[in-house]
């Protein structure tokens, strides 16, 4: 693995400062010092997150700090009961599942769950789902079409899990399923990429009426030091991938890959949870009202025709 | 613990590319190894008469293979692919499309027909793998979307034939987002009730494993063919051990039930027209 550049180093030094000043100084001295730092913490976050590189976005998608799934269970929805397993093999902590209710509206709720610390990424798997968490994920996706919930879904994975077990148990067949019965689900999906958007392990979650994705979030078919390894056979050019790949909420919105981008301060989801929980829910009741007037047939639809459009080529 | 082990896994050998059978020469079986007649292998459909090591072959053999009496009618053949992202690697995309639409005679990685497999009217897709690891981008997906429209429309089965390293890096989320289109296509095939066979040839990976190859009403599979979803080397790495022999091959998938059946070449366009008809005729 490639050090990574520390970008945000002098965010966090202003950030020590200010915590230092909160400790030890006197009232009266405190209060001017502290708006200068604070002022020039919000100009430096500014600046750096103004002029985030592709592979700098990557950076941030993936800090362990930034809200997962469970943190925006908390923050948006009440109620939330967790439930597990596949019926068939087993439970997969990388993909968390359950029913909740947002903002007076039963729903399901399915996300990638990465995890913070060490303990927990290891736990978590780092949120590379196995089989079975794409089953579990589907199963709950049947159950939401039967009691025609609608299903919210958060994306945060690296991507599928590359183990002999993965593989053995069929994850490509359990991938492949679950696009195929997302496209037809009859009742409102809505995804949004809250961090690391991996490839299939993503889409497996990701066939939705509507596809969001946070300002810092990144989405891609395959990750900037698996693409550089196998183009440049050199994973640490994986900044040079990240600019190739175009994978930043940006680019994919001007493709028209995803429907919306949803906003988040200069310093990113990490610095300012609750104003990102904030704009992701008003983002979902947005499209919940939106979508909830729709007929079934013509939101199946709508899904469906939104995809079929998705490609780059031209008619001869 | 595999974290703790820190010897490197050993590189798999380079994956044979689709092979030219010189007439009238010996040549080495990559399976056994043993030197057999070059006729003698093209005569047998590619495959080594002492060890059964099925060889790769163009998509234009296949359809040779299995259309019948080698007839088809090529549709879909307007779509050409773009470089949407302007990627760059070591070559621009869009001079290694214009690099391997040369070399392989094909304008894309799939080549869509109207044919008859023993009789029976079908629209058969067959990837090319000698363009660019048959990897799926924007037209492969595309084709494969209309080529299930005119199923629908014309009342009749799909075969895909896979032959794939997965989706196609140089088109990045446009490629990832044709798993989620002909997926989604799939769906509305089956609700009219039409037949769709996958047949899994060597290699078949990534993206393309993870959507349609794996969503046949039944998946057929050459031998010992590699099928999967991360490549074996991208699991030694992460699992810092030698992969058994056998693992990810055909055998191996229809032990761990993940394919209906394991066909040998000489007999694939028999069991697709048996199968065909058992799922055509509805009296």
């Amino acid at each position: 693995m490639q050090e990574v550049k520390d970008f945000e180093s002098r965010i966090r030094e202003i950030e020590e400062k200010i915590e230092q000043i909160k400790f030890y100084e006197k009232p009266e001295k405190k209060e001017k010092e502290l708006l200068k730092l604070e002022r020039e913490l919000k100009k430096e976050m500014e600046t750096i997150y103004s002029n985030l590189t592709p592979w700098q976005t990557v950076q941030v998608a993936r800090n362990p700090k930034r809200p997962q799934t469970l943190d925006i269970i908390r923050a948006i929805f009440s109620d939330f009961v967790e439930i597990h397993g596949d019926r068939h093999f087993g439970d997969d902590e990388a993909i968390v599942c359950g029913f909740a209710r947002f903002e007076g509206i039963n729903c399901a709720v399915i996300g990638h769950q990465k995890g913070h610390d060490t303990k927990e990424r290891a736990f978590r798997n780092f949120g590379m789902p196995k089989p079975e968490g794409y089953r579990k994920a589907l199963r709950v996706m049947k159950l939401a079409e039967k009691f025609s919930l609608p299903v919210l879904t958060f994306i945060d994975t690296p991507g599928a899990y590359p183990g002999m077990d993965a593989e053995e148990r069929g994850q490509a067949e359990a991938i492949a399923v679950n696009l195929r019965e997302m496209a037809a689900l009859k009742t409102i999906i809505i995804s949004t990429v809250t961090g690391e958007g991996g490839s299939g392990g993503a889409l497996a979650i990701g066939v939705a009426d509507r596809v969001n994705i946070l300002k810092y979030a990144v989405y891609s078919v395959i990750s900037p030091e698996g693409c550089a390894a196998i183009l440049y056979k050199d994973a640490s050019k994986a900044d040079i991938a990240a600019q190739s790949l175009r994978l930043t909420a940006k680019d994919l919105f001007s493709f028209g890959l995803v429907d919306r981008i949803i906003e988040e301060p200069y310093g990113g989801a990490h610095h300012f949870p609750e104003i990102v929980f904030e704009n992701i829910k008003q983002t979902l009741r947005e499209q919940l009202r939106e979508l909830s007037q729709l007929e079934i047939e013509e939101l199946i639809k709508q899904r469906k025709e939104k995809f079929y459009r998705m490609g780059a080529l031209k008619e001869v | 613990m595999w974290f703790r082990k820190k010897q490197k896994p050993e590189a798999t050998p380079e994956k044979a590319k689709a092979v030219k059978v010189p007439k009238g020469l010996w040549i080495k079986c990559e399976g056994c190894g043993q030197i057999v007649y070059g006729d003698t292998v093209e005569k047998n459909n590619k495959v080594c008469p002492k060890c059964n090591y099925h060889f790769h072959i163009s998509s234009r053999e296949r359809l040779e293979l299995l259309c019948d009496e080698g007839k088809y009618e090529e549709i879909i053949t307007n779509l050409q692919p773009e470089d949407p992202l302007n990627f760059v690697d070591s070559k621009p995309y869009k001079e290694r499309l214009n690099d391997y639409q040369k070399k392989s005679g094909e304008t894309e990685a799939i080549v869509v027909v109207r044919t008859e497999i023993e009789k029976i009217r079908t629209i058969l897709c067959v990837m090319e793998y000698g363009f660019m690891g048959g990897s799926m981008g924007s037209v492969v997906g595309e084709k494969i979307k209309r080529a299930i429209d005119i199923c629908i429309e014309e009342r009749l089965p799909l075969v895909i034939v896979s032959a794939s390293g997965g989706a196609r890096m140089q088109e990045s989320v446009f490629s990832l987002m044709q798993m989620a289109k002909v997926s989604a296509a799939l769906s509305d095939l089956a609700k009219e009730k039409l037949p769709y066979i996958s047949v899994l040839t060597d290699p078949t990976t990534g993206g393309v494993t993870a959507s349609y190859a794996m969503l046949g009403d039944v998946n057929i599979a050459e031998p010992k063919a590699l099928i999967g979803f991360a490549g074996p080397r991208v699991i030694e790495q992460t699992i810092r051990q030698k992969l058994p022999e056998n693992f990810q091959k055909s055998e191996f998938l229809l032990e761990k039930g993940m394919v209906d059946l394991v066909v040998h070449r000489n007999e694939l366009k028999k069991t697709l027209g048996l199968m065909l008809s058992f799922l055509l005729d509805r009296s």
